[in-house]
């Protein structure tokens, strides 16, 4: 009886269960992830922890929450877009508003506490002549004499004292006036001194106030160089007076000497200044700008056309061979790219490659496929050609099956000609079908890296300009290189501020696209 | 009786123009296809040159034989099958995480009604217009930052490749499952309700093996993609033994690319015919996929 009461009183919150299961879980992750933001933010990487934080607090209401049930079957790859998408687009932005790169990679604290850390020897300040005593432990000691022979006893990171023999294990003194024994210690001679290598890096004395070794004659009070003075926002050196001002985010003289290490710091619009009239950057971001178009359009063009005309070639159901014909052709599309791209960087290679040495042989003269800008620019649309015409071979034909036979019919009867039928049928219904097609390719290779960077790494160099540009780089490769390419001198802020640029240029082709297919219009009324 | 011999010939020209016009259009063909498949041909040839170099090539080799392919397997400093393995893992698990993520968002997208559904599926579509790619050196940084905390986590490692491959799962192709579950009737799911089955039962055994066509589609052009994939394993990577097959292939074709043309053609043509045989299988679905505007990675 009394067991089967227990029983049930403990079935009766087993529905709860599920729910006490969840309510656990969720407080182990909240635990877990709470440890890590912690750790993101004593490692200094404010942004990251706060964007961590966010999505916690995120998962928590969908998770506890009942109304976010539908949430829930699309938590994981939210919470994935979140972290690895969404927030990389705004550290993007932010980056672009900074002078993060080369020489600028820490924050303004820890760049003050470095530039705090160099010491210098005042000309007032005290100099001493010391001995070095030492534990069984290694840990050191100093004896120091003043000018006037008082002596004083300094270890690290202790206040320097200044006993009399007997107290604190300070044996007798010598004739010089240096005891003959510290309890704990043993005395080393000069010479031993004099080649330890250890005991100039050791800082005697409290923070602020430290003594160190400077020969093996004289050990010396050090004080800081630099002060920081908050209200001017500046290092001011000691010894000269200096004033070195916060210049975007490195410490500069009015002469323009500059204080390592420089700091992350806000530049404002300066980045997307320098993209626009900076006259150092003008010429290769005219070239690579407008290249950028040209490659991107004369694909499209040469890629749509050829892959039509293909199409249209082959568009007969009884054409003999039909599958065959078409499954070859799309090789080079079912290849990954990189392999291709990489393939015709060989076939091309000059003197060495096939087309190179059979143009060679047939015409006694093959064209500089690498090192001058047009044929490097032709190679580059030849092989986008070779790789993309399929894709456009593949949609037109589908597109072409989806044209109503009759139109055809009804344009023979009024006496159309086979070219008005092309451009006053076809194409109009064709681009109707492929046109959001045409607008995403035109996308991709505005951003087409990989062809970019495989074939020939943007070369052949344009000569003399600041940051190094390639005749064939487009804005994306140009940004890859900023980032890094060691040689250069990485600067995330001028290639975050670009990313930007080409970001506005993409998303408004998009949205375009988007308008072209009613995407909007469908989920509207999908509602 | 002229007309009828006139109409005859008629006829009779019409049927030798179509003919004509075949053979005409099968010389393109042969042109077409030359051009197609030359570069493959080369590769293969040259995989097959015991010479071995760019310079010494020719389109039949002499001697043919397989000595490329087993210097290659046996090179230290160019592990191919750990590169091999590394890209089949990471595309394998990508493609499959990456299907179940865009299913189950897809379907809550489809059947269920909620506040902020609309804002939520265009701004998939806004966050998708910023190319990943753009991000790379956010990404980079992030990736950085996280592996000094945890390092499983962090730059050199599968796992956190994997993860920002996932990043962009909840892209374009959640629209296309989207679409495609929105042509299932929903009375199935009706029924099964007033049954008493509850979503998730309704999901695994009635909507899931509905959606085997367009599971297909997405979940090879993905895998296809993300075996392709270079420019974030390039970055994320750090180490020979973890490279992914591309990554290795481009690092083999800076180093020494003519001397060793023909173990790196060897290399190429190993590494592309899975994906070729996938492709050529599949074409009419995957070309199915393209046309509706599906994402190849």
């Amino acid at each position: 009886m009394n067991s089967t009461a227990s029983q049930n009183k403990a079935l009766a919150w087993m529905p709860a269960l599920p729910q006490i299961l969840k309510l656990a879980a969720v407080i182990i992750m909240d635990a877990f992830v709470g440890w890590f933001i912690i750790r993101l933010g004593a490692l200094g990487y404010y942004p990251l922890a706060a964007g961590f934080f966010i999505v916690t607090i995120f998962v928590n209401a969908i998770l506890l929450r009942k109304e976010a049930y539908p949430i829930r079957w699309m938590v994981v790859g939210l919470v994935l877009m979140a972290l690895f998408t969404i927030y990389p687009i705004f550290f993007t932005v932010w980056v672009s508003f900074t002078n993060f790169g080369e020489s600028h990679l820490i924050t303004k604290q820890q760049a003050i506490d470095q530039i705090l850390n160099e010491k210098y020897l005042p000309p007032a300040g005290k100099a001493y002549s010391w001995t070095a005593f030492i534990t069984t432990q290694g840990d050191y000691a100093l004896w120091l004499l003043d000018v006037d022979g008082n002596g004083y006893l300094a270890k690290p990171e202790e206040l320097v004292t200044q006993p009399t023999p007997g107290e604190a294990g300070i044996g007798e003194l010598d004739e010089k006036g240096v005891p003959k024994t510290i309890e704990g210690y043993k005395r080393l001679n000069p010479f031993q001194a004099a080649t330890d290598r250890t005991l100039t890096q050791i800082l005697f004395g409290e923070a602020g106030k430290t003594i160190q070794v400077r020969s093996p004659t004289e050990a010396a009070e050090l004080l800081p160089l630099y002060v920081y003075d908050a209200e001017q926002d500046a290092m001011i050196n000691q010894e000269t007076g200096d004033v070195y001002k916060n210049l975007r985010g490195t410490f500069t003289l009015s002469s323009g000497e500059e204080l390592r290490p420089g700091f992350i710091s806000s530049i404002k619009l300066n980045n997307f200044r320098d993209f626009f009239i900076s006259p150092a950057l003008r010429g290769p971001m005219v070239q690579l700008v407008s290249w950028n178009f040209t490659f991107a359009f004369l694909s499209l063009l040469l890629n749509f056309f050829f892959g039509l005309a293909t199409a249209i070639l082959f568009n007969d159901p009884t054409f003999p061979f039909k599958k065959i014909i078409r499954s070859l052709l799309i090789i080079p599309y079912t290849v990954p790219a990189l392999i291709t791209i990489l393939i015709w960087r060989g076939m091309l290679n000059p003197e060495l490659g096939v087309i190179s040495r059979t143009m060679e042989n047939l015409f006694g003269w093959s064209p500089p496929w690498f090192t001058d800008q047009l044929w490097a620019k032709t190679a580059i649309l030849l092989v986008n050609l070779w790789l993309s015409y399929p894709y456009f071979m593949l949609i037109s034909s589908g597109a072409l099956q989806s044209i109503p036979q009759d139109i055809y019919e009804a344009a023979l009867m009024d006496g159309a000609s086979p070219w008005q039928q092309f451009k006053r049928i076809t194409l109009p219904l064709l681009l109707v079908a492929v046109g959001p097609l045409l607008i995403a390719s035109f996308t991709f290779n505005f951003n087409n890296f990989n062809l970019i960077y495989l074939f020939n790494a943007g070369g052949p160099p344009i000569p003399g300009t600041p940051t190094p540009a390639g005749y064939t780089d487009i804005l994306i490769s140009y940004v890859y290189n900023l980032a890094f390419s060691g040689s250069r001198g990485v600067n995330y802020g001028f290639a975050a501020a670009i990313t930007i640029i080409i970001f506005f240029i993409v998303g408004t082709m998009t949205l375009f696209q988007y308008r072209y297919t009613r995407m909007w219009e469908e989920v509207s009324e999908n509602v | 009786m002229s007309s009828i011999s006139r109409f005859q010939k008629f006829r009779e020209s019409k049927s030798i123009q179509r003919k004509f016009s075949i053979g005409i259009r099968l010389i393109f063909a042969v042109f077409l296809i030359l051009f197609s498949i030359f570069p493959v041909l080369w590769v293969l040839s040259a995989s097959l040159n015991p010479t071995g170099t760019l310079a010494t090539q020719t389109l039949i080799p002499k001697n043919p034989g397989f000595g490329n392919y087993l210097t290659l397997l046996r090179m230290d400093q160019f592990p191919f099958w750990t590169w091999f393995l590394n890209s089949i893992k990471i595309a394998t698990i990508t493609s499959v995480l990456s299907l179940a993520i865009t299913t189950l968002a897809g379907y809550a997208f489809s059947r269920f009604r909620f506040r902020g559904r609309q804002t939520l599926l265009k701004s998939l579509l806004l966050i998708n217009v910023f190319p990943g790619l753009l991000a790379l050196v956010a990404t980079f940084l992030m990736i950085s930052q996280v592996g000094d905390v945890l390092p499983f986590i962090g730059l050199d490692n599968h796992f956190s490749l994997i993860l920002v491959y996932l990043g962009g799962a909840m892209g374009i192709n959640i629209w296309l499952m989207k679409g495609f579950l929105d042509t299932i009737p929903r009375d199935i799911d009706e029924s099964a309700m007033v049954d008493g089955a509850s979503d998730w039962q309704i999901f695994t055994k009635l909507i899931l093996p509905l959606l085997r066509p367009i599971l297909i589609v997405i979940g090879i052009l993905n895998y296809i993609g993300t075996y392709g994939e270079f420019v974030l394993a390039r970055v994320l990577l750090r180490s020979n033994e973890q490279y992914t097959l591309m990554v290795g292939l481009q690092i083999f074709a800076g180093a020494q690319f003519q001397q060793r043309w023909g173990i790196f053609a060897a290399g190429a043509l190993m590494g592309a015919v899975p994906i070729m045989i996938i492709y050529l299988a599949l074409q009419d679905q995957i070309v199915g996929g393209l046309t509706q505007g599906a994402v190849k990675g």
